[in-house]
């Protein structure tokens, strides 16, 4: 697959070196400040509408849940805690006898519900409480209205959005294999943009396209062994291989961000279905003008920065790539909690400069070697971002990069946005006295 | 194993990162998984912090387990100690790291760390944030009090207010002010701002004043116990409770000196006529007991509400909130299911709720107003302005705050007398919210479109099926949104209470007769 991406297309730029493929990665072991994965039922809920996410864990999960959730605290949410207690653990309750009680009582409220996740955590790992066994015995018992999957969201084995990659690896083992589809596109987007990307898709002549995951249980893409799959997002490991294992095959292509992240992108997909150049010419020629007429509103404002990631979202490689080669930023560090090279290896060949790249985290270590590079932008998670602008340095907060339409070319705009506004922002305000 | 959709409380260590961050010069290691780290953001977001928590978190994960976690806290802790030399260290385990027993407590005693290190039992699968707050606060100060002479002019601690606490910052200020002019001196305020130093010197004061029960019981007590301090047990929070707790420093100080209460304008803002409409307003009351007992008071005795629902969800608490709830005559609703705060509520059909961010979600869902009077905290929660809740200057807040969610005494009149107006109608809510009215029905559309402000559905409790005949129905509608429940929910008590089962115009104005006052 990396070769046939290699391939030279005529409208695709072709990479003039191997960016970062070879640079080695710097790995620390201290603290990490991350979410765990968890936190990506803030957005999985709202994108499968008939899902309920439960929780199994402590009060910590659930008052993770709610503060990460934060402003979208008052949405009626489809997620919920089975808060372990004493009894749980003494082993004075059956921890199965009571999970399926809870269970029962949020299925007699929730009659919408088709979809149901089991969650582990931190606590039902270490005390090993079996999920998978309780999802079969519930699968059962609630069959045929109510499907149980299960999968860990633990912070013991998983960063934040590997939560939605556990999530949707679960789902695969009962993807239907009927009518199977040409191709599945993997991950959970924004509405807006998965109905403008189905769009760009039908424009291309692919029709027989599936969504994983897709907005409810009815419309569960189909799977054989002629159906090939491409990702969305760069977290999507686990998910990647449980759809190998189905027999799918996995088209590599550099992330859709930005225009040139979309078009490499779209061209994979024409490589691998046959779609002629002129065809794709004429499709994407106008939202790649509009894309770039985007971005050359934010250039002026990014071009010559340099930016700092540390460890988030795993979408800080792609988006490096974008930064640096549509936007002429300069990375000092990209920092991701995990480095997958089989997904993410062609937009590290597309990554211009000499970046440190690293993966995991000693948050303090790493937090020298921001004040050392005073970078102009850091994008860091919400507990850094504040105590980082109080030192004089300008953060991007990185969740917002998850929770914001930001892929395809109608979004390039927006996501280079997304980085100029606190610079643009800093420029504006004037809070100290006339000189 | 209990279902819970939102948690009024954080687990028992966010409660000791509360007193922790809150505090100077002392460090945190935590025991603790990847993810926990989130705690953070409660500090630096919802109170705008501009430094990152004095937390350490170990950050085990799965394949730590088997092998030496107990090494990786130990690691942890030296490095901390290195890095933030702090004066004094507390050490814990989140809600994982208990299941595992590595003990830090013990694991850091073998370290021989040249500092006060503080071990906290924080049982996370049986207590929650307030108890880990007040319990570390009392280990602290239990750790490092040192006994002394008492302060040669009379002095008093303040106890209680931590990081991230409801309003704790403008409360201290002023009962700071309040107390000093009085002529009494604050020794020592903790753990807010307090550093191992002046924890030290908590044994000077002559008495502690005790803002939160729920942060600073534990340590008061040991203080009257240990170091001869007896402390205050009126909250200052309303002109009532604040007059008594003068009396009570006074009593406690000798001191006779009264406040300066010029600026004190609830009693007149609440006597004068713009306020008559407030008169009997039905107010529901939750949220934590301290905040939930005082704000009845002030809801019955300063601003002339009718008190119809009282609680609070801190479990520990319940006693004091079932005495006052009876002297309301009210039944005292005790419990952290937000669900079940949400059923009392739609069934009491209260003019206003004061409660916390919960029950501000739960008023918007039912169409009622809400104030917010206590934890657990909202970004809002931290204005960039003055607002105390307690001391006279706390009664200004209380009176404002509590007042704007509704519409305004004329207003009120204006929505009874012209319903239909383009500008005063059901959709548009208080005027002086600024939101857009959306425009009202059209003469045309009016009677095909039902009001877009729902009325609350029939009480699911009532036995028999009441039913409201059409007229009735469109009589009801005619009632203003804000009073329109309350009517409805009055009318079908009113006919329960008589056996009939279909309202009519008559019953709807029968039971107007009979709840009149």
């Amino acid at each position: 697959m990396t070769k046939a991406h290699a391939a030279p297309m005529t409208s695709a730029p072709v990479p003039a070196s191997r960016g970062c493929t070879d640079t080695p990665i710097l790995r620390q072991r201290g603290q990490h400040e991350v979410f765990c994965g968890l936190t990506s039922i803030i957005w999985l809920h709202r994108k499968m509408q008939d899902a309920f996410f439960l929780v199994v864990g402590s009060r910590t999960c659930a008052h993770l849940l709610q503060s990460a959730a934060g402003v979208m605290i008052f949405a009626e949410p489809r997620f919920a805690t089975a808060i372990l207690e004493e009894a749980d653990l003494a082993g004075m309750n059956d921890s199965h006898d009571a999970l399926d009680e809870v269970v029962a009582k949020l299925l007699a409220r929730r009659p919408d519900i088709r979809q149901l996740f089991l969650v582990g955590s931190c606590p039902s790992e270490v005390i090993k409480l079996d999920l998978a066994r309780a999802a079969e015995r519930l699968t059962q018992h609630f069959a045929p209205n109510v499907r149980v999957l299960n999968y860990t969201g633990s912070g013991i084995e998983t960063t934040f959005t590997q939560g939605e990659d556990c999530c949707l690896a679960a789902m695969v083992p009962v993807l239907p294999n009927t009518n199977p589809a040409d191709l599945i596109v993997v991950g959970a987007l924004p509405d807006v943009v998965e109905d403008q990307m189905m769009q760009l898709l039908a424009n291309l002549g692919l029709d027989r396209v599936a969504l994983l995951p897709g907005r409810n249980a009815g419309v569960d893409p189909h799977i054989g062994p002629n159906t090939r799959f491409i990702l969305t997002q760069p977290f999507l490991g686990e998910t990647h291989a449980a759809l190998c294992r189905r027999g799918a095959r996995h088209i590599a292509a550099p992330f859709p961000f930005g225009e040139a992240g979309t078009t490499a992108w779209l061209q994979a997909l024409c490589r691998a279905f046959n779609i002629s150049d002129n065809r794709f010419d004429e499709v994407t020629a106008a939202p790649r003008a509009r894309a770039r007429r985007a971005l050359d509103a934010h250039r002026a404002t990014l071009e010559g920065k340099s930016v700092f990631f540390l460890p988030d979202s795993q979408l800080e490689v792609p988006l490096a790539r974008f930064l640096a080669a549509e936007c002429g930023m300069t990375p000092i560090e990209v920092g991701t909690p995990y480095l997958h090279r089989d997904l993410v290896g062609p937009d590290l060949a597309d990554l211009p400069g000499n970046p440190t790249l690293s993966e995991g985290q000693d948050v303090d270590l790493q937090l020298d070697r921001v004040r050392k590079a005073r970078p102009d932008l850091t994008v860091c998670g919400l507990g850094l971002a504040n105590p980082l602008e109080a030192e004089g340095l300008t953060t991007k907060w990185a969740i917002e990069l998850v929770f914001t339409p930001v892929h395809f070319y109608e979004q390039a705009g927006d996501l280079a946005g997304l980085f100029s506004r606190p610079l643009r922002r800093k420029a504006l305000l004037h809070l100290e006295a006339a000189e | 194993m209990k279902l819970t959709v939102w948690t009024y409380e954080g687990p028992p260590h966010v409660g000791a990162m509360r007193v922790a961050t809150g505090m100077k010069d002392v460090h945190f290691v935590l025991h603790a998984p990847q993810g926990d780290t989130y705690a953070d953001l409660l500090f630096t977001m919802i109170e705008r912090r501009n430094h990152r928590p004095p937390v350490t978190f170990t950050t085990f994960q799965a394949r730590d387990l088997g092998a030496d976690t107990a090494n990786l806290f130990k690691t942890a802790a030296q490095q901390a100690f290195e890095r933030f030399t702090p004066k004094a260290m507390i050490v814990g385990a989140s809600c994982t790291a208990e299941l595992i027993q590595d003990d830090p407590g013990g694991l850091a005693e073998t370290m021989g760390l040249p500092i006060p290190v503080i071990p906290l039992e924080l049982p996370s699968y049986q207590r929650k944030e307030n108890f880990g707050a007040d319990e570390t606060f009392y280990q602290i100060t239990r750790s490092l009090a040192v006994a002394q002479q008492k302060s040669e002019t009379i002095s008093c601690n303040l106890l209680g207010p931590t990081a991230l606490g409801f309003r704790h910052r403008d409360d201290v200020e002023e009962l700071r002010r309040l107390l000093n002019s009085m002529g009494i001196t604050i020794n020592v305020v903790a753990p807010l701002n307090a550093s191992p130093e002046d924890i030290a010197r908590l044994p000077a004061a002559h008495f502690n004043v005790l803002m939160y029960p729920e942060t600073g019981e534990s340590t008061a007590r040991w203080l009257e116990r240990e170091c001869d301090q007896p402390y205050t047990k009126t909250v200052p929070i309303g002109v009532g409770a604040t007059r008594d707790f003068i009396r009570e420093v006074q009593h406690l100080s000798g001191i006779e000196r009264t406040p300066d209460q010029s600026h004190l304008r609830l009693p007149w803002w609440s006597a004068s006529v713009d306020s008559t409409y407030l008169t009997g307003k039905r107010v529901f009351i939750f949220g934590d007991a301290t905040h939930a007992i005082a704000a009845a008071r002030v809801a019955r005795d300063e601003m002339g509400f009718e008190v119809c629902g009282l609680g609070c969800f801190n479990r520990e608490f319940a006693r004091p909130v079932r005495a006052a709830a009876q002297q309301f005559g009210l039944n005292a609703l005790i419990t952290d299911d937000y669900l079940e705060v949400e059923a009392a509520i739609e069934a009491a059909q209260p003019e206003l709720i004061l409660g916390t961010q919960m029950e501000r979600h739960i008023g918007k869902r039912l169409g009622i107003p809400c104030a917010v009077i206590s934890a657990p905290v909202h970004v809002q929660d931290f204005p960039a302005r003055y607002s105390p809740q307690m001391g006279f200057e706390g009664a200004n807040v209380l009176f404002d705050t509590w007042i704007h969610p509704l519409v305004m005494g004329l207003e009120e009149h204006l929505l009874q007398m012209f319903r239909d107006d383009f500008e005063f109608h059901d959709a548009a809510g208080p005027s002086h919210h600024g939101h857009t009215a959306p425009q009202a029905n059209t003469p045309a559309q009016a009677p095909s479109v039902t009001p877009p402000i729902p009325v609350p559905e029939p009480s699911a409790t009532a036995g028999a099926e009441i039913i409201w005949l059409d007229e009735a129905e469109r009589e009801l509608r005619k009632i203003p949104f804000f009073v329109r429940g309350k009517a409805k929910r009055n009318t079908e008590s009113f006919a329960q209470d008589r056996g009939v089962t279909q309202i009519s115009v008559e019953t709807l104005y029968e039971a107007k007769a009979h709840f009149a006052r």
